[in-house]
């Protein structure tokens, strides 16, 4: 019987099992960002701990830089006050770091993959439930809170239990319009957003075998809205393509070796899982949530639920009551205020190519204000080279500096009142965007585009 | 090292499925560089809509006040890793959550800050609820060794993975000084990953 490639990273990385009975897990990165190490630094300096692997650890600054005015300080004292931190405390334990300024600064979960950081067979931790994006790669990558965070920084070690394997394969051929974005989004409709819980999902099959790493991030980066802390793809000769050439990927004769390893990890094809899941794409249509978090969602063509006869009654209840719907209504025509293109789930290259495609040569609505704003500088200037920014600000969007913005309320990019956004962000939970009572909408950052452009939700395949 | 056995307390309930650490505390006020005064802020956009009498948040009640037992349903906690909300909760006194089923990341947080979730059915869950609602003053007290909730005449089991619940009983959930013990075979370990080792 074969193994996983989880089983296989994690037991190349355990250092003991604990007297706890948890097992004390190597970490081979750790990426650190503003919000959730300041305490974690405070720590260290209170029981003199010094950075135990400097050469594994690095930093950047991304939920609360704003992303039209970047001067310093900032507006937002409490902002500047957090990046001011993060500033001492990498220079005071010694860390790498791409701050504001830098041309490598962008989403954590961005800049990882993009400066070669992030690594088949690594294990990764990061301060954000987001983490799970590195899986893309074949690395076992988990969000952690301040105290874990603390303890890598002292240790580069967390102390964990074991993870069940789910595969989840999708089969077939997506239909034209449909995007990694659905995939993930129908997932989480199908297993719900308990159902990962005490799981690591492997994403398989020949849908995601042929997808680009830009995809399998967006599907890896919301395994955490299925309840996973741990969502991967084996990597495979896509996955070493994109590694090639990247500044912290191993060069040379070197890489041909790194190739070699990377491939050795991933899951045999007689490993066993504890469950197997299978999706065929070709059954799926683009997708929007309505409701409040990422498992109530609909195909665009569909009606939003009735709490009659649903599992919980009262949350769908609560959920319409708070969007503003009324049961049986469709959610296209959905009127939009706001249109966002960005997050560490869809703000890379090939999203902002496929908005582009969307909005080039047509117009925002007038209602709605709509930004881009890219992941990282490195996408920002790849995008601008293209000229995606010009297609963008003809078309009426804002063009922005790179960062977490309107995916959380932590920066100025926030929604007023009760607005609806189109977003391809991550999360529709109540006030997620910076308003108590927001209102957001998941999907595709080319139905962000099309809703962008319609002023409502519509299907972007029907776009003229 | 603090061992944790028992927690004893009068309880709030704190009702619903799959509530989120963007509810707990929403992203704004993580806006800070410590935890100091983070309770001020939890359930914070929900208190604000609460309105008088039966509109009030259940952190709002009066008799719920000095809770340290939050009695919540399933998947509690989802969504973003910040340890801020556990941090809220703790800090505004809850001592241990007895709940239908956690987030992973949650569970993990609030054990490293010296606070047990731990499980019980939802039968048993909606019966301590009712029960609390009913009579607010009720003392409960969870025995993490003995996997028990007593309130009252009422009685049912709560449990905890063993490896958890062995970590509060001696201590060990604060595990950065466990991580750091034998630090040498870490690097050891490492040493043989290749790509720390060099390809």
């Amino acid at each position: 019987m074969g193994t996983t490639l989880l089983k296989k990273v994690w037991d190349l990385h355990t250092v003991r099992q604990l007297p706890t009975g948890q097992t004390q897990l190597f970490i081979g990165l750790h990426l650190v960002h503003e919000v959730t190490s300041p305490q974690a630094f405070d720590e260290l300096r209170h029981n003199g701990w010094t950075l135990a692997r400097p050469d594994r650890t690095f930093a950047t600054v991304d939920h609360i830089v704003p992303t039209k005015v970047r001067t310093r300080p900032f507006i937002d004292v409490m902002a500047e006050d957090m990046l001011a931190s993060l500033e001492r405390n990498v220079r005071e334990f010694g860390l790498r770091f791409a701050g504001l300024g830098d041309d490598r600064q962008g989403i954590v979960h961005v800049i990882g993959p993009e400066l070669g950081l992030t690594q088949p067979g690594m294990t990764i931790a990061c301060g954000d439930s987001h983490t799970s994006t590195h899986g893309a790669f074949g690395a076992v990558a988990f969000g952690i809170g301040t105290s874990q965070v603390r303890d890598v920084l002292a240790s580069q070690c967390l102390a964990l239990e074991p993870l069940k394997v789910r595969r989840i394969r999708v089969t077939g051929a997506l239909p034209k319009g449909v995007y990694a974005k659905d995939v993930i989004l129908a997932i989480i409709q199908r297993l719900g957003v308990r159902g990962g819980n005490g799981y690591a999902y492997e994403y398989a099959g020949d849908v995601v075998d042929r997808m680009s790493m830009d995809e399998r991030m967006t599907i890896c980066n919301m395994s955490i809205e299925g309840g996973a802390r741990v969502g991967y793809v084996n990597p495979d000769e896509t996955t070493f393509e994109y590694m090639k050439g990247r500044p912290f990927a191993p060069q040379g004769d070197a890489f041909e070796r790194a190739r070699a390893w990377w491939k050795s990890i991933a899951s045999d094809a007689d490993a066993s899982y504890d469950d197997d899941v299978e999706i065929k794409a070709g059954e799926l249509t683009p997708i929007v949530t309505w409701g409040v978090n990422p498992e109530q969602s609909i195909g665009v063509h569909d009606r939003v639920p009735a709490p009659a006869g649903a599992s919980d009654p009262k949350a769908v209840s609560d959920a319409l009551s708070y969007m503003g719907l009324t049961a049986g209504q469709p959610i296209e025509g959905m009127k939009v205020d706001v249109a966002f293109i960005g997050s560490c789930t869809n703000g890379r290259l090939s999203d902002l190519r496929e908005a582009a495609l969307i909005v080039k040569g047509k117009h925002v609505a007038k209602h709605v204000k709509a930004l881009v704003v890219p992941g990282s500088v490195g996408v920002a200037r790849a995008a601008e080279r293209e000229g995606l920014d010009e297609v963008f600000r003809a078309a009426g969007f804002e063009w922005r500096s790179a960062g977490c913005s309107m995916c959380l309320g932590m920066n100025p990019d926030k929604l007023e009142g009760d607005q609806v956004c189109a977003s391809s962000s991550n999360r529709n939970f109540k006030g997620r965007q910076g308003s108590p009572t927001g209102r957001t909408l998941l999907m595709s950052p080319a139905m962000v585009a099309a809703a962008a452009v319609a002023g409502e939700v519509m299907d972007v395949r029907e776009l003229d | 090292m603090q061992r944790i056995t028992t927690i004893t307390g009068r309880a709030i309930p704190m009702r619903g499925n799959d509530i989120d650490t963007d509810r707990i505390v929403p992203a704004r006020f993580l806006r800070a560089i410590t935890f100091d005064g983070m309770e001020t802020h939890l359930f914070e956009d929900d208190r604000k809509m609460g309105g008088p009498g039966h509109n009030r948040h259940t952190f709002d009640v009066p008799a719920y006040q000095g809770a340290s037992i939050m009695l919540v349903n399933s998947n509690f906690g989802c969504g973003s890793s910040r340890e801020h909300a556990p941090q809220a909760i703790r800090r505004w006194g809850i001592q241990a959550i007895v709940g239908e089923s956690f987030a992973e990341i949650f569970f993990g947080n609030s054990a490293m800050i010296g606070m047990p979730c731990v499980t019980a059915s939802s039968t048993d869950i909606k019966a301590l609820q009712d029960l609390v609602e009913r009579n607010p003053g009720t003392e409960l007290r969870i025995d993490l060794t003995a996997g028990t909730c007593e309130a009252g005449e009422f009685r049912c089991s709560v449990s905890l993975p063993p490896n958890a619940r062995d970590a509060f009983a001696t201590g060990a959930w604060d595990t950065t000084g466990l991580l750091l013990d034998r630090y040498e075979e870490v690097n050891a370990k490492a040493a043989r990953l290749p790509y720390v080792a060099g390809f």
